[in-house]
């Protein structure tokens, strides 16, 4: 079941880049792809599970996070879930500004606060089919028991219906 | 009371199920609820404490008293991106 943000489908990236409006002098597109190799060994394929409704929730609240930092910026983010394979984009974020400045800004904060704050996991297949769990080497946002989505609701400057 | 618990990557491995739910007395905390799973499923005991957690999809700390029907979630390190 595709949502807002997750998507068990190929990202369309030709639709992102049709997002720019009049205003906008900048576009800023990040994707990450599916690559071949991990830590000296081959990938054939990624498998990403996510806990999908409270990953909304998060994608929903690092657009408006990034978008609070950074006004002016338009900010739309695309994750895939579910078997990919080299080459494949599992993740899109695009940002649209008025200046370069901005939008370049605001993408690398976007994908920065995804991989800290959005629970999505990975898991890396070799050729022979085995793969282990991706652990990143140091701890994410989320582990210090609070992300930006519950400060949402303790901080009286955004309520949760602004949320996009 | 009830409580519905959702597993992930190397927790759903672990726990061989996505998902279980259990009965537990009033007053459990988060972090109480994880003892009782670390002492069924050999892999969580590698946690010398709780891992972070979400209740109802909000993540939240391990004094985290539960109430009936609430949707936990244990949660692996992230790597999404």
């Amino acid at each position: 079941m595709n949502g807002k943000y997750l998507t068990h489908d190929p990202i369309d990236l030709a639709a992102f880049l049709a997002e720019a409006r009049p205003s906008d002098g900048a576009v800023c597109l990040f994707v990450g792809v599916v690559r071949n190799e991990s830590e000296g060994e081959e990938t054939v394929a990624i498998e990403y599970q996510a806990y999908e409704e409270m990953a909304e929730l998060e994608l929903a609240h690092v657009v408006a996070s990034v978008s609070h930092e950074w006004p002016g910026a338009f900010v739309r983010i695309c994750h895939r879930v579910g078997r990919l394979s080299v080459g494949e984009p599992s993740v899109a974020i695009l940002v649209t500004a008025p200046h370069r400045d901005t939008a370049f800004a605001a993408c690398r904060l976007a994908i920065e606060w995804l991989k800290e704050t959005v629970p999505i996991w990975k898991r890396e297949i070799r050729p022979d089919g085995s793969g282990e769990w991706v652990e990143p080497k140091s701890p994410s946002l989320l582990s210090e028991g609070r992300t930006p989505l519950s400060d949402t609701l303790f901080n009286p400057k955004w309520r949760q219906e602004d949320l996009p | 009371m009830k409580v519905r618990i959702l597993y992930f990557a190397s927790f759903r491995d672990a726990a061989g199920r996505p998902e279980e739910v259990r009965e537990v007395p009033p007053g459990t905390r988060i972090s109480d609820l994880w003892e009782i799973l670390a002492r069924e499923i050999p892999a969580f005991g590698r946690f010398p404490r709780m891992p972070p957690a979400a209740v109802n999809r909000l993540s939240t700390v391990a004094f985290h008293t539960l109430e009936d029907g609430d949707e936990v979630a244990y949660l692996p390190p992230v790597a999404g991106g």
